[in-house]
């Protein structure tokens, strides 16, 4: 709860403490084909600098990304051309795709790591058992930006759902460069151009930002998926959200899908069926941690659609969800092209790197920054990001529960129950009333009685009157009815005519004096607030 | 004769009252209606001069002129943000006016005898007792609305028990002023004035912050019963009516005032709520994110539908005219604003409507609660300025300290900004899980501070255009 006030102090104070040692981040060139991201910009160099750390950037490492070496020393990076002095020299190393072997010194990177180096970059661990193996040797300490986990408080260094959301819009650029259409419906003098029709399976972050960049162009949105829980964001979105005739929850762990069972999936892919032979575009992302990802779109299917069609299978990577994708590849199957692209947020560099670099900049600046960086084992996020530390391997830590289920049964019987108790009360209340008003019947003599007639009729004008004031006007009232109330001073007026020294002509006159100044202020200030009520 | 045409004129005065109140019941007639009450209250005056047995015209005079000086002093230098407190205040001299009326009638000599002397004698007795709880306790409200004591609930071990022995202790002494001669009957009226007193201020003091609303009105209603009380011991039918009625609109007023915190009655005026559930609030996972003036302003520039929801904070920052100016240049801008206004909101039941009225923000954007709840999911922005409870989300949970609390629902619309001085809880004393959610930024600091700030760019912006 103050660490949103921390973070303003620190802003406040950049000022580097000259007595902590001042640590060096090296940003290495990716050297994966096809790469074009790269961990750090200029502008998240900057933080990076403005928390203490001093950034080494490799020579040409932004190019791919339209950042130029220039730009880096114009933000007050040090460019080295050698990669191997970079790792070397490099406290903490940020990188985008895990380390592999580097052709250009004959070397994989993990032997480039220093020692005790920290590396920071995507592992996918699971998969990678042997990298983490060789990392460990190192006795290196890497933390896994895929392993973040998906909890709220680490949403801003969560950079898989910041590379899924720009997957999402490119998969949908891709799309519309394979489609030989509008995207928006158009009445034109040349003729009428039906809108596209775009079928979303997997509303996950790219999900979502498909169905937003689709809407955005114009096409008619369709989404399903298997979570009902995100029916109402992808509504919010604008798109039309498919439900099948089946009640099965498929919310799993950590905000991810579950697998469904056969009948679920029976009824399922007849919807896509259904779908296939009615929509232009099929954008699919559907994954479940850990296994291969979903068959969703068939053969069969992918053959019904209309010659033209376009597929964008976003799970290539994880066997994808077209029976018919050929990862890394854009073909033409039976006349729809399939596109099973992996590489969508490199592709879109600049944005990729900007996002990621800050994503890097908010894990940096939860670890204490340059000043009082350190890894906490306590900290959930760090701990679930950790894959080797110190030499030492990570268990996986147990993944975050499942998400509350809605119990609207239980809270609306917590809620009745009191309201049923105090029922009684009130007829008890009824009854207790009635006695005392024949108790007073029985032995008030009439000049009482008459009254106490008045009193009950006013008692009630005032219930009824009252009712219909608006809330806007509380003020006012109150401060009506308390002039009104200070009526009191006729009480003091009908005792002062006695002597003037006795006591009640003294307590009269007070009470006369106080009564007045309610009276008078009581009225004034109401009729000074109620000048300023105006349309 | 002159009695009769006063009683007549009585009659008047009760219907112009009537009036008085039924006018305020919207903002187009409002005025007439104060002048109702006002046209009542001279009628009432009159009727009361020429009676027979009014005669001390010269100690009137000494009286009421030094009073309706003050009172308009008081009402012209009075600031919108310290309505709480006049009120407060003005409501603890009808409290002792009806004390003083009390006694001094108790000590005028009466030719009643029988059933009527006791059940006169009864109607003094209650109409003290009424007095002096509404004057100590409009008093303690009075310091806390000021801030002379702490707004804090005070528990003493026992309190309810405490309250319950002052009661009974009233009664006795009751049974005995019945009883007795003048002296000891005396002694009793005065001794049962104390204890009266401590139970309204030890009652009041019970009471937390944020059920002020409550309280003040139900002093207001106090004061009212205090009226009519006086009615009965004077056999006035005037002051019977206008009590019942006063009486009557502060015990609707406390109502509602509950309804809209979800609270019973008795256990506001039993006092020490909101201290209870506070053990049983969760840590609450996610960070607050805060937000800068330029952003601020970025986003207000960049929203079509802007909802205001104000709380206490704006009063004590008074911050009120900035924040008109900033819906005025924003409406001129084709922004739709409007504001969101709970009950609860402030230290007075529709204290935040007096402090927009008095910085001129047209009365026709300003709305209820449950006329703008279902508007925040189309809504761009929401502006909290110093409101917390009224908009906590986890009034929605069963288990928390204001749960079934009716709140407006902020966290539905695209972006929430909260206008805060630091992370400190409500009143209510309990974690707002708003702070956290995804779409919610703060803007710490003074509200004033903040919105001047805004305001004065949003301005420069829009020159540079």
């Amino acid at each position: 709860m103050t660490i949103a006030l921390d973070q303003q102090t620190h802003s406040e104070h950049p000022s580097i403490d000259p007595s902590k040692p001042c640590r060096k981040i090296g940003i290495p060139k990716e050297i994966a084909t096809n790469e074009c991201r790269v961990a750090a910009t200029p502008d998240t160099a900057k933080i990076l600098q403005k928390y203490g750390f001093e950034v080494w950037v490799e020579s040409g490492a932004g190019d791919a990304a339209n950042f130029s070496d220039q730009a880096f020393e114009e933000a007050g990076c040090h460019i080295v051309s050698d990669p191997q002095t970079l790792w070397a020299e490099s406290d903490l190393i940020l990188k985008v795709r895990p380390p592999a072997w580097h052709s250009g010194v004959n070397k994989h990177e993990t032997e480039l790591l220093r020692e005790n180096g920290t590396l920071i970059s995507f592992i996918w661990a699971a998969q990678n058992a042997e990298l983490v193996q060789q990392l460990a040797s190192r006795k290196a300490t890497v933390l896994a930006m895929d392993a973040v986990p998906r909890i709220s408080r680490a949403q801003k260094l969560d950079a898989l759902s910041s590379m899924a959301n720009i997957a999402g819009y490119r998969a949908v650029i891709e799309a519309a460069e394979h489609f030989g259409r509008f995207f928006t419906g158009q009445i034109t003098a040349a003729g009428k151009v039906p809108p596209a029709k775009v079928l979303i399976i997997g509303a996950g972050v790219a999900g979502l930002a498909a169905i937003g960049t689709a809407r955005g162009l114009g096409a008619i949105v369709r989404a399903f998926d298997t979570r009902p829980v995100v029916k109402e964001q992808v509504q919010s979105m604008g798109a039309e959200f498919l439900e099948l005739q089946f009640e099965e929850d498929g919310s799993g762990e950590g905000g991810y899908a579950k697998t469904m069972s056969p009948e679920f999936i029976k009824a399922e892919m007849e919807l896509f069926a259904d779908q296939a032979k009615d929509v232009d575009i099929i954008i699919t992302t559907a994954l479940i941690p850990g296994k291969k990802a979903p068959t969703l779109i068939t053969r069969e299917m992918v053959e019904s659609m209309k010659d033209g069609s376009v597929i964008v299978d976003m799970a290539a990577e994880q066997g994808g969800n077209c029976e018919v994708t050929k990862p890394n590849e854009i073909y033409k199957y039976h006349g729809v092209t399939i596109i099973g692209l992996t590489d969508l947020p490199s592709r879109m560099a600049s944005q990729s790197s900007q996002l990621y670099g800050k994503n890097l900049c908010h894990l940096l600046d939860d670890m204490g920054r340059n000043e009082n960086y350190r890894v906490d084992l306590a900290d959930e996020v760090i701990r679930g990001a950790l894959v080797v530390h110190q030499g030492e391997v990570m268990p996986p830590p147990p993944r975050p529960a499942a998400p509350p289920a809605p119990k609207p049964a239980t809270v609306s019987s917590q809620v009745e129950t009191p309201q049923v108790s105090r029922k009684t009360p009130q007829w008890i209340w009824a009854i207790l009333i009635g006695a005392v008003v024949v108790g007073i019947g029985a032995i008030a003599p009439p000049s009482f009685l008459s009254h106490f007639t008045v009193f009950v009729l006013a008692c009630f004008i005032g219930w009824q009157v009252i009712w219909n004031v608006k809330p806007a006007l509380h003020t006012p009232l109150m401060s009506v009815t308390n002039a009104i109330s200070g009526i009191i001073i006729i009480g003091g007026m009908l005792q002062i005519s006695g002597a003037l020294t006795s006591a009640t002509t003294i307590l009269g006159a007070i009470a006369i004096l106080v009564g007045t100044i309610n009276i008078v202020g009581g009225f004034l200030v109401t009729q000074r607030m109620l000048k300023m009520f105006q349309r | 004769m002159t009695d009769s045409i006063s009683n007549v004129a009585y009659i008047a005065a009760s219907a112009l009252f009537i009036m008085s109140l039924g006018g305020l019941s919207n903002q187009e007639t409002a005025k007439k209606g104060n002048i109702y009450g006002i046209a009542g209250m001279i009628v009432a005056f009159i009727a009361t001069i020429i009676r027979s047995d009014v005669t001390g015209y010269g100690i009137l005079a000494t009286a009421i002129l030094p009073g309706a000086i003050v009172g308009a002093i008081l009402a012209a230098r009075v600031a919108m943000t310290e309505m709480p407190e006049l009120v407060a205040m003005l409501h603890s001299f009808v409290g002792l006016a009806a004390v003083l009326v009390g006694i001094a009638n108790y000590l005028s000599p009466q030719s009643l005898t029988g059933a009527e002397a006791t059940i006169h004698e009864v109607e003094i007795f209650v109409g003290v007792f009424i007095g002096a709880v509404t004057f100590t306790g409009s008093i303690i409200a009075f310091g806390k609305l000021r801030g002379l004591i702490s707004s804090k609930p005070l528990t003493l071990p026992a309190r309810h028990l405490l309250n319950i022995g002052m009661l009974i202790a009233c009664v006795w002494l009751g049974q005995q002023f019945l009883g007795e001669g003048i002296l000891s009957g005396l002694q009793a009226l005065v001794i049962m004035s104390a204890i009266a007193g401590v139970l309204g201020l030890h009652l009041v003091l019970g009471i937390g912050g944020a059920d002020m609303p409550v309280v003040i009105s139900m002093l207001n209603s106090y004061s009212g019963w205090a009226a009519a009380a006086a009615g009965f011991m004077l056999s006035n039918d005037l002051l019977i009516i206008t009590g019942a009625l006063v009486g009557s609109s502060g015990a609707i007023l406390s109502y509602i005032m509950c309804k809209a915190m979800n609270r019973s009655f008795i256990s506001v005026i039993l006092g020490g709520f909101g201290t209870g559930g506070s053990s049983a609030t969760e840590a609450i996972a996610g960070e607050a994110k805060s937000i800068s003036v330029d952003e601020t302003i970025e986003a207000l520039e960049n929203a079509n539908s802007v909802i205001i929801v104000p709380g206490y904070g704006m009063a004590v920052a008074q911050a009120q005219h900035p924040i008109s100016e900033i819906t005025k240049r924003l409406r001129d801008r084709g922004v739709n604003v409007r504001f969101g206004i709970h009950p609860v909101a402030g230290r007075l039941p529709g204290h935040m409507n007096v402090l927009l009225a008095e910085a001129n923000v047209p009365y026709d954007i300003v709305l209820e609660m449950e006329e703008i709840n279902d508007d925040f999911p189309q809504t761009d922005v929401v502006l909290v300025i110093g409101a917390n409870d009224t908009v906590n989300p986890s009034a929605m949970e069963p288990g928390s300290a204001i749960a079934g609390m009716p709140v407006l629902e902020v966290w539905k619309a695209k972006q929430v900004i909260v206008l805060k001085r630091s992370m400190a809880s409500g009143y209510a004393g309990v974690e707002n899980p708003l702070f956290y959610k995804e779409n919610t930024r703060m803007l710490f600091g003074d509200a004033k501070k903040n919105a001047d700030a805004v305001l004065s760019q949003l301005g420069v912006l829009e020159l540079a255009k």
